[in-house]
């Protein structure tokens, strides 16, 4: 069918789809360049392999179809997706899983369903979580702060991204798996977390993946972002309250085994997953109460996942959980229509 | 983030990028020249064409009756100016397709000559059905580009006793000024227009709506209005489409129309603020519906301003007296730039229903390439219906139009905000515009087909009992041959009989 633009609109707005993906990439360069400047040159490499990558796998795909890769490549969502991958990932984690990180989102999360807008699941998610399954070594090999002119400098980093000089640093655990693995030596909360420090925590002064230590400046650019009116408020404000709700009741019940609602939301990806994540347009509800439901549904299974599964990290599943429950909260939740009760019926006359 | 603090009753919608101002503030000019000849449809209002009553090489007056309405929907047509009736052809309607309607052409005379126009002593005398009977008869019809017979609401409102009458002056389109000028220069005009509508519906109370970027057009009301307690004048928030009389009426009275319903079904009768300054020019001066005011503007035009215009005038003139440059212009439209009509052509008459000339140059229509959707959902949070403009717009690229309408497709209207903001630039209002088209259609197919089987019904059972009767015919025809045989038959054995006893007789009596 070929529709020939001959009535109105006349006149558009002037937002593109390019300007929504370089305001979020803007959204998250503080965030990007403070884990830079705490892990140095490695996560530089590491960050420029995931994004060359992300653009060379999403080229070859569009080649493949038979499609000009230019316009596609000029609209920044693979440059957002690269960017995505290496802010999950562990700072100094080899260039490898970087690039297979972009294949798996690109190739898997994005181009098989179709290219843009077509995907089923967050493509930056598949691949964090394919990544934790497949390699939980590279994953979970979390690099103390070593800030740059601080730790190594450009020559000796690129043996770390590319060559095998990883594993001499000084590693530890995340706050999340430091409450794991302290769990399963019997300790208690305090125990494990004796040098947990939430406002370090909240700045982004401690281990993480390397764009998501500091909860401080992931908020900011939400925030930013907000304003900017690229995402909406529902789905991340309903992520962070139902994480503050549950963790402050489990909290409350007993605080020996469970971590308060300041650590976690300080904690991991959260504040990267309710700005970034939850709030992608591609995979996440297309009205208002379906974003709370899905962002509800978010905190909920991420709470689940930390407290009682096997990954402290794990929270992408929790995304990819509520990701395939989308086209059902779509079908079900929907705008009441102008003179119509909710289910489609015309409204009463006495009603109105 | 905002949106939590917004009013419920206010849904959707867009801050469109309004070049108002190029228009507002230049008064209403009404120096146009008389063109040589005037192209004047017979239909220019929803309903039934009218039927022209004039002959070519009669002599007309201004405002003489030139075809009269048919029907219950249906409005009269004037004569503009004096003149000569030059022809009655069918020339192209002011419409994307340019297809030709009727059309009467006069060649003025340029002494502009009213016919005697009857003037009431004192309007407010009159009856409410004489009042109606006026607006009828003056031809005004919804001047906000709905076109409806005037008189026909009017009926309508009186015999449903409505409580509200809401004076409809959003004028949310970019571009469009007519509305405010008229209010800022004719305020008094318009209110005693109001005021006779109220009184030929037996209505109460009267409520207009302005957006709240025209303040001195509500300065101008609300002093206008002052001594007339039944008339409140409310400013509305500048949000396209605010002048979709539906939303504004939900905004100021929280009152929803039924999808399936009329604004009269809840006791309301909604009118355009131009169309009530119509009102007062038919009943107090007696003047039928003969010019309006259009805004003129765009990018290639080089005195944007409003214009008085007789109707018939062609655009081309309208536009040369605002010193456009034709070679400039990219796209003309008929209306605003959100719901109005791209013309194929500028010859073509200025009717009731246009508001305005759009002479869009190059950089004002440019339209980057159509990109895939990505999800972002701004079309559902801007439609002010409460559609989901992405999956009604998906179901009819696969074809699946039942699926559109399911999702709401017929209450669509067109308002063009979700193609707007839309950030792929996917054209959502064209899939909507054709898959109702093609619902249309099927409608008439079928219609047709049901018609045709109606009549291969029809024919199947004549046919029947046409052959039912010629055999009943045929079984009474052989039943009367039979009988006529079983007669001859009896007559027959009778005689056979007659004879024998007749033998017998004669053997008897031979014996
Ligand atoms: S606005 Fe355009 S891109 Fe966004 S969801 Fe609607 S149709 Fe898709
Ligand atoms: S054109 Fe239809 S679907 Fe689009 S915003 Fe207007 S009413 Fe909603």
């Amino acid at each position: 069918m070929s529709i020939k633009p001959v009535s109105g609109p006349h006149v558009i707005a002037v937002r593109r789809v390019d300007e929504i993906m370089g305001l979020v990439i803007i959204a998250l360069v503080p965030a990007t360049a403070w884990g830079l400047l705490l892990f140095g040159f490695p996560a530089l490499y590491l960050c420029s392999a995931t994004i060359g990558s992300a653009l060379l796998f999403e080229a070859m795909c569009l080649k493949m179809k038979g499609v000009e890769a230019a316009p596609f490549l000029r609209d920044r969502s693979a440059i957002l997706t690269g960017l995505l991958v290496a802010m999950t990932l562990p700072p100094w984690a080899p260039w490898w899983i970087g690039v297979a990180g972009s294949a798996i989102a690109i190739v898997l999360g994005k181009q098989v369903y179709g290219g843009l807008g077509q995907n089923l699941f967050n493509p930056a998610m598949l691949a964090r979580v394919a990544l934790l399954i497949s390699f939980p070594i590279e994953m979970t090999t979390w690099v103390n702060v070593n800030p740059l002119f601080f730790g190594p400098g450009p020559i000796d980093s690129l043996a770390i991204t590319f060559g095998n000089a990883g594993a001499d640093a000084v590693t530890g655990a995340t706050t999340l798996g430091a409450v794991k693995t302290g769990f399963s030596n019997h300790l208690t909360l305090p125990g494990s977390l004796s040098d947990y420090n939430g406002f370090l925590s909240f700045i982004g002064w401690e281990r993480g993946s390397f764009g998501e230590t500091s909860s401080l400046l992931v908020l900011g650019g939400g925030l930013w972002l907000l304003y900017k009116r690229v995402i909406q408020w529902h789905g991340p404000v309903a992520l962070l309250a139902s994480i503050a709700l549950l963790s402050t009741v489990f909290h409350w019940i007993d605080s020996s085994h469970y971590l308060g609602p300041w650590a976690h939301l300080n904690s991991g990806a959260i504040m990267l997953l309710a700005f970034f994540i939850a709030t992608d347009y591609v995979t996440s509800p297309n009205t208002p109460a379906g974003q709370m439901l899905f962002g509800a549904g978010c905190g909920i299974l991420i709470f689940i996942i930390r407290t009682w599964g096997g990954y402290p990290e794990g929270s992408g599943f929790a995304i990819l959980l509520m990701n395939a429950t989308t086209p059902l909260i779509d079908h079900y939740v929907r705008p009441r229509i102008y003179g119509r009760y909710r289910n489609g019926r015309p409204i009463d006359i006495s009603q109105s | 983030m905002l949106s939590l603090f917004e009013n419920p009753r206010l849904r959707g919608g867009i801050h469109a990028e309004e070049h108002k101002v190029e228009t507002s503030g230049v008064p209403i000019a009404q120096g146009m020249p008389l063109p040589k000849r005037l192209y004047i449809p017979v239909q220019q209002h929803v309903g039934k064409p009218a039927e022209p009553l004039v002959k070519v090489g009669e002599k007309v007056l201004k405002g003489q009756l030139l075809a009269y309405s048919q029907g219950t929907i249906s409005a009269p047509v004037h004569a503009p100016s004096s003149g000569l009736i030059a022809d009655v052809l069918d020339y192209p309607a002011p419409h994307p397709s340019a297809l030709p309607i009727r059309t009467i052409v006069i060649e003025t005379d340029g002494l502009d000559e009213w016919v005697p126009l009857q003037i009431p002593v004192d309007p407010f005398e009159l009856q409410p059905e004489e009042i109606c009977m006026r607006v009828g008869a003056a031809g005004v019809v919804g001047l906000g580009g709905a076109v409806f017979p005037s008189a026909v609401k009017l009926d309508l409102g009186r015999k449903n006793q409505i409580h509200t009458l809401l004076i409809n002056a959003g004028e949310c389109e970019p571009y469009l000024t007519c509305d405010d000028r008229l209010m800022q220069e004719r305020a008094a005009d318009i209110v005693t227009g109001i005021r006779l509508m109220l009184r030929g519906m037996n209505a109460p109370a009267a409520i207009i709506g302005i957006e709240d970027n025209k303040q001195e057009a509500y300065d101008a009301m609300t002093v206008a209005c002052a001594a007339y307690p039944e008339i409140t004048v409310r400013q509305v928030p500048t949000r396209y489409p605010m002048g979709w009389d539906r939303q504004m009426l939900r905004y100021l009275t929280g009152w929803e129309i039924p999808a399936d319903g009329r604004a009269t079904d809840i006791g309301v009768v909604i009118h355009n603020v131009a169309t009530a300054y119509a009102v007062f020019k038919a009943v107090c001066l007696a003047q039928p519906l003969i010019s309006r005011v259009v805004t003129v503007s765009g990018g290639a035009v080089g005195k944007p301003q409003n214009v008085e215009v007789l109707i018939g005038s062609l655009m081309t003139e309208v536009l040369a007296y605002c010193d456009t440059d034709k070679a400039a212009i990219s796209r003309l439209i008929m209306g605003g730039p959100m719901m109005g009509d791209a013309l194929p052509r500028a010859d073509v008459p200025v009717v009731k229903a246009c508001n305005g000339i759009l002479a869009l140059a190059a950089e004002e229509i440019e339209t980057p390439d159509v990109k895939p959707c990505i999800r972002c959902s701004t079309c559902v949070g801007a439609c002010p219906v409460g559609l989901l403009p992405l999956e009604m717009a998906s179901r009819i690229k696969a074809n699946q139009l039942d699926a559109a309408v399911d999702l709401g497709l017929k209450d669509c209207i067109n308002c063009g905000t979700c193609s707007y903001v839309c950030p792929s630039n996917i054209p959502l209002v064209h899939y909507f515009k054709y898959a109702s088209g093609e619902l249309y259609k099927r409608q008439q197919m079928e219609h047709k087909s049901e018609q045709t089987k109606r009549l291969v019904d029809d024919r199947n059972q004549r046919m029947e009992r046409i052959r039912l009767q010629q055999e009943e015919e045929a079984r009474k025809a052989a039943e009367a041959r039979a009988e006529r045989q079983r007669q001859q038959e009896a007559a027959k054995a009778a005689a056979a009989a007659a004879k024998a006893t007749e033998a017998t007789k004669v053997t008897e009596e031979s014996l």
